[in-house]
């Protein structure tokens, strides 16, 4: 009988309130009340039982958003051995997406980047950091907030030209000599990666 | 609704991105100069021990205690 309590539960809901939320709204305009409705059919059906709890009944409220642009952008950048930058002020930052290099400023319209092997870097005032990052991902948030997760950065500096220029030669040979599906992947994806060094030494 | 956005070519070769994202990092580590390189080599280091189990009991395990390649 209880298992019968949702579905006589919609019936009563959808038989009683004629406007049915037809338009979904984003997650951070919806309001934090519970659907009155919903609870009152609950209680008639079931009066000893909670009403069900929904998730986002669980979940902290959303950060507010600044209502004027933010001067500074708060950058949170992280490996998985270590927190490169938490909570830094910048000006600016330039990551390596796979549409390009994005510049980040305080205000950017909220998203969600896949990165490239490439050279990232963090402007703060005249102070220039750069990073190679292997690949990761970049979450720009409303509130202007990067977080930044990279599984490997490395300061250019640390990077040995020599090898690089090996890996180049060694991967572009395989990449000719591939056979299957996979080893071609793999061949392209050191290709790529080994370019993406080359580049950033020299440029 | 016809999937949007072309595949990359590492899903089109049947990897996943956990793997390439691996590949990626481990090839950079190589080309790190020392001791940037011994560090992150040591840091990556992994060890387990595995055994498979057959009627209820495991059977002889299969210890790997290497840094993990490629």
């Amino acid at each position: 009988m209880l298992r019968q309590a949702s579905r006589l539960i919609s019936r009563s809901v959808t038989a009683a309130s004629s406007k049915s939320v037809t338009a979904r709204a984003f997650s951070t305009e919806l309001p934090s009340t519970i659907d009155s409705t919903f609870v009152e059919s609950w209680k008639k059906v079931a009066p000893n039982m909670d009403p069900p709890q929904t998730p986002s009944s669980f979940m902290k409220p959303r950060p507010s958003n600044a209502s004027s642009i933010p001067t500074k952008l708060t950058v949170n950048f992280v490996l998985p051995y270590a927190s490169e930058l938490s909570g830094k002020e910048v000006d600016m930052v330039i990551i390596p997406a796979t549409t390009g290099q994005m510049g980040v400023l305080p205000g950017h319209v909220p998203t969600i980047a896949e990165l490239k092997p490439g050279i990232m870097s963090v402007h703060e005032g005249t102070d220039i950091k750069k990073y190679f990052v292997s690949s990761g991902f970049a979450f720009l948030h409303a509130n202007s907030v990067a977080d930044i997760i990279a599984v490997e950065a490395v300061p250019l500096e640390n990077i040995d030209a020599s090898q690089v220029q090996k890996g180049l030669a060694e991967f572009t040979q395989k990449l000719a000599s591939a056979s299957t599906d996979l080893e071609k992947a793999e061949a392209q994806i050191g290709v790529e990666v080994h370019s993406a060094m080359n580049a950033a030494l020299s440029g | 609704m016809a999937s949007s956005a072309a595949v990359p070519f590492w899903r089109a070769a049947g990897m996943t991105y956990i793997t390439y994202s691996n590949i990626c990092a481990n090839l950079v580590r190589k080309c790190l100069k020392e001791p940037y390189k011994a560090e992150s080599m040591n840091r990556e280091k992994v060890h387990f021990s595995l055994s498979k189990w057959a009627d209820g009991k495991p059977q002889k395990p299969v210890l790997r205690s290497d840094a993990p390649e490629v």
